[in-house]
C-alpha cells in the first residue's frame, strides 16, 4: 500500500467519487481564455492611456482617429492570419501583397479601368499569390517561413519594379460612388473600419461556425488524422493562404483610397502590426489552436499603442520599442495563462 | 448465419515475403473476433486488407455474403466497416465533439456546423458508452483524457457512423491496467449493441477476456482457430506458445 500511494497517479485514472463536472461558465472561460487574456490585456491599457492622458483618451475624436488609422488593415489581414497560423504555417508575405495589390489597384484604374473592377482584380491578384504561396508550402514541401519571406522581398522587388518607384495619385475618385462606398464616412464610421468589421464578424464566423474553421484546427493538430478521417489536408491549407491573400488584396485597395494615393512602400508597415495583432490575440505558433476574437482584439490593441504612447508625450521613436515589448509580454503572458489551465 | 466479413484464401506478399497466406477467416455479426499473433504473425497486413488499405494479392474478400472487388478504404467506409489504427487518428488540442466529427462534420447546405447536434451525439455516445470519469463533457480537449478514454473516444466515432464492423488494432497495448480494462468495458458495450468487433492483440488476457471466438495467427496462416469458452486464458497462452514453436501444424 505504501508503494503504491507514493506513486503518482495520473490524474485523470482515479475520477473520484461525487466529482462533478466544472461548472459551465468555468468550462467557457477555459474555451475562451487566449481570447480573454487578450481582452484582459487591451482594457488594461486603455484605462493606463486614460490615467495617464485623460484629455486625449476621454474623448471620443481619438477613437475616431485610430479608427481612419492603420487599424482597419491590421484587422482585415491579422483575422485571415490566424488560419494559417492555426493550420500550422506562417506567412509573412501579407506586406508585399497589399502592395502588389495596390499597384494592381492603381495602375488599372489610372489605365482606365472601373473602380470596382480594378478592385475585384486587386483581390484576384491577392488571391493568386496566396495560392502559389499555398501550392509551394504543401505540394513542393517547403517550409511557410522561408516561402513567404522569398515572396515578400519578390513581390516588393516587383512592385518597384512595375510602378518605376513612382507613386500614383487617385485624384480622380473624389465624389464618386466608388468614394462614398470605401472611402467616406458610414454615418460616423469610416467606411475602411466599417468594411474591416464586416471581414472580421465574416472571419469569426468561418472560425468557429464552419467547417473550414473546424478542418484548418484539426490539420494544424495532427494532419495525419485529419487526412485519415477524409480531411482534404493540402486543399484546406491552400486555402488559408487564398484566404490571407484575398484579404491583402483588400486590405491594398484600402491602402490605395485611405490616402487617395498609391505609395510603392505601401503595405510595408503593415508586418509588425499585423503580427503583433495576432501574437496579443493570444494564437500560438504551433498550430491546431488560435482565436480570431483574440486576433480583433489584438488589432485594436496594437491600433492604440502608438496613438496611446504619442498622446502620453513621448515621441514617435518609442513605438517600436513598444511594440516589441506589448509582443513579448503577451507571448509570456499567454504562455502562463495556458500553462495554469493546463495543470489545474 | 451468414458471416458479416469473410476473407477466403487471401494472400498478400511484399515482394517474395509472404505476410499473409491463404487466409480463411469470417467475423459473425455481434461477435467479438480476437485476432492474436507473435510480432510478424500478419496482423497489421490483416488489418489493412480489412480496411481497405492493402488489397489481397490472391484471395476474395466477402462482405455480407457477397464478394468484393476494388477493395479500397472508402468501400470498406460504405460497407460500415471502421477500423481504428494504432495512432487513433485523434486531434489532441480540439474538444471531444469535433473529434467524433472529424472531417465529417453535420452542417448545414453552406458548411456551417450544426455544434448543437453534434454536441448532443457527442454526449449520447459518451453515455451510452459510459465514459466513467465525470469531469469529461463532449467539450474537453482530448488531450485531457487518459489513454483508454482516447481509444473509447476513437470507438465512439466509429459507433456514431453506424460501423457493424468496428476493427480495432492493438488498442490496449501501452496502456495501464485500468485504462485498458476501459477500453475492454467499451468493446463489450459496443458488441451489446450488436456492433462486431475485431480485437487485435498480442496480450493474451485481453484477448481471451474480451473475446467470442478466437483467432491465432502465425506466420501469415491461421494457426487455430476456437470458441472462446472452450479454453481458459491458461490454455490459450500453452496454445500460443506452442503455434510459435510451430507445432500446431507441423
Amino acid at each position: 500500500m505504501a508503494l503504491q500511494a507514493s506513486q503518482p497517479t495520473e490524474r485523470q485514472e482515479v475520477p473520484e467519487e461525487g466529482a462533478s463536472s466544472p461548472p459551465r461558465w468555468r468550462v467557457q472561460v477555459d474555451r475562451h481564455r487566449a481570447f480573454l487574456s487578450s481582452l484582459v490585456f487591451f482594457v488594461v491599457m486603455l484605462l493606463a492611456f486614460m490615467i495617464t492622458s485623460p484629455a486625449v483618451f476621454l474623448s471620443t475624436g481619438i477613437y475616431l482617429s485610430v479608427f481612419a488609422s492603420s487599424l482597419p488593415l491590421v484587422l482585415i489581414v491579422a483575422v485571415p492570419l490566424v488560419f494559417v497560423f492555426v493550420s500550422g504555417e506562417i506567412d509573412v508575405s501579407f506586406p508585399s501583397v497589399v502592395g502588389i495589390a495596390a499597384y494592381a489597384f492603381a495602375a488599372s484604374y489610372a489605365q482606365g479601368l472601373d473602380p470596382f473592377a480594378a478592385t475585384l482584380f486587386a483581390i484576384v491578384v491577392g488571391a493568386f499569390v496566396g495560392f502559389i504561396n499555398g501550392c509551394i508550402v504543401t505540394y513542393v514541401g517547403l517550409p511557410s517561413l522561408v516561402v513567404t519571406l522569398g515572396m515578400l522581398f519578390l513581390l516588393r522587388g516587383l512592385v518597384q519594379v512595375l510602378s518605376d518607384g513612382e507613386a500614383t495619385s487617385l485624384i480622380g475618385l473624389h465624389d464618386t460612388l466608388f468614394e462614398q462606398i470605401f472611402m467616406a464616412k458610414w454615418a460616423w464610421l469610416p467606411a475602411p473600419m466599417a468594411w474591416a468589421t464586416l471581414l472580421a464578424v465574416l472571419g469569426l464566423a468561418l472560425f468557429s461556425a464552419h467547417k473550414f474553421g473546424a478542418h484548418v484546427r484539426a490539420i494544424g493538430d495532427n494532419s495525419a488524422a485529419a487526412n485519415q478521417m477524409g480531411i482534404k489536408v493540402r486543399r484546406t491549407r491552400v486555402l488559408a493562404f487564398v484566404y490571407v491573400g484575398a484579404a491583402g488584396g483588400v486590405a491594398g485597395v484600402l491602402a490605395v483610397t485611405i490616402n487617395s494615393t498609391f505609395y510603392p512602400t505601401t503595405g510595408d508597415g503593415l508586418l509588425l502590426l499585423v503580427l503583433a495583432a495576432v501574437f496579443v490575440g493570444g494564437t500560438p505558433v504551433w498550430g491546431g489552436t488560435g482565436t480570431v476574437a483574440g486576433a480583433i482584439v489584438g488589432a485594436a490593441t496594437v491600433g492604440f499603442i502608438e496613438t496611446g504612447i504619442i498622446s502620453a508625450g513621448l515621441t514617435g521613436n518609442y513605438t517600436q520599442l513598444f511594440y516589441g515589448l506589448v509582443i513579448l509580454l503577451s507571448l509570456v503572458g499567454h504562455r502562463i495563462s495556458n500553462k495554469s489551465a493546463l495543470t489545474r | 448465419m451468414t458471416p458479416l466479413l469473410e476473407l477466403r484464401n487471401v494472400s498478400k506478399h511484399f515482394g517474395h515475403a509472404y505476410a499473409l497466406e491463404g487466409v480463411n477467416m469470417s467475423i459473425r455479426p455481434g461477435e467479438v473476433l480476437s485476432l492474436l499473433g507473435d510480432n510478424g504473425a500478419g496482423k497489421s497486413t490483416l488489418v489493412k486488407v480489412v480496411a481497405g488499405v492493402h488489397q489481397p494479392d490472391e484471395g476474395e474478400v466477402y462482405v455480407r455474403g457477397e464478394r468484393v472487388s476494388h477493395w479500397n478504404p472508402a468501400k470498406a467506409r460504405e460497407q460500415r466497416i471502421e477500423t481504428v489504427f494504432q495512432d487513433k487518428a485523434l486531434a489532441a488540442q480540439q474538444p471531444v465533439t469535433s473529434n467524433v466529427f472529424l472531417g465529417r462534420e453535420i452542417t448545414n447546405r453552406f458548411g456551417f456546423v450544426k455544434h448543437r447536434a453534434q454536441r448532443q451525439e457527442a454526449d449520447r455516445l459518451m453515455r451510452g458508452m459510459r465514459f466513467t470519469s465525470k469531469v469529461l463533457s463532449p467539450d474537453s480537449p482530448v488531450q485531457h483524457l487518459s489513454g483508454g478514454e482516447r481509444e473509447g473516444v476513437a470507438i465512439a466515432r466509429a459507433v456514431h457512423f453506424n460501423a457493424d464492423l468496428i476493427v480495432l488494432d492493438e488498442p490496449t497495448t501501452a496502456l495501464s491496467l485500468r485504462q485498458a480494462q476501459e477500453v475492454l468495458d467499451f468493446v463489450r458495450r459496443v458488441r451489446d449493441d450488436g456492433t462486431s468487433v475485431l480485437f487485435i492483440s498480442h496480450n493474451m488476457f485481453h484477448a481471451h477476456e474480451v473475446a467470442d471466438r478466437i483467432v491465432i495467427l502465425d506466420r501469415g496462416r491461421v494457426g487455430m482457430e476456437a470458441d472462446q469458452a472452450t479454453m481458459s486464458a491458461t490454455e490459450l497462452i500453452e496454445l500460443m506458445q506452442s503455434t510459435a514453436r510451430g507445432d500446431a501444424h507441423a
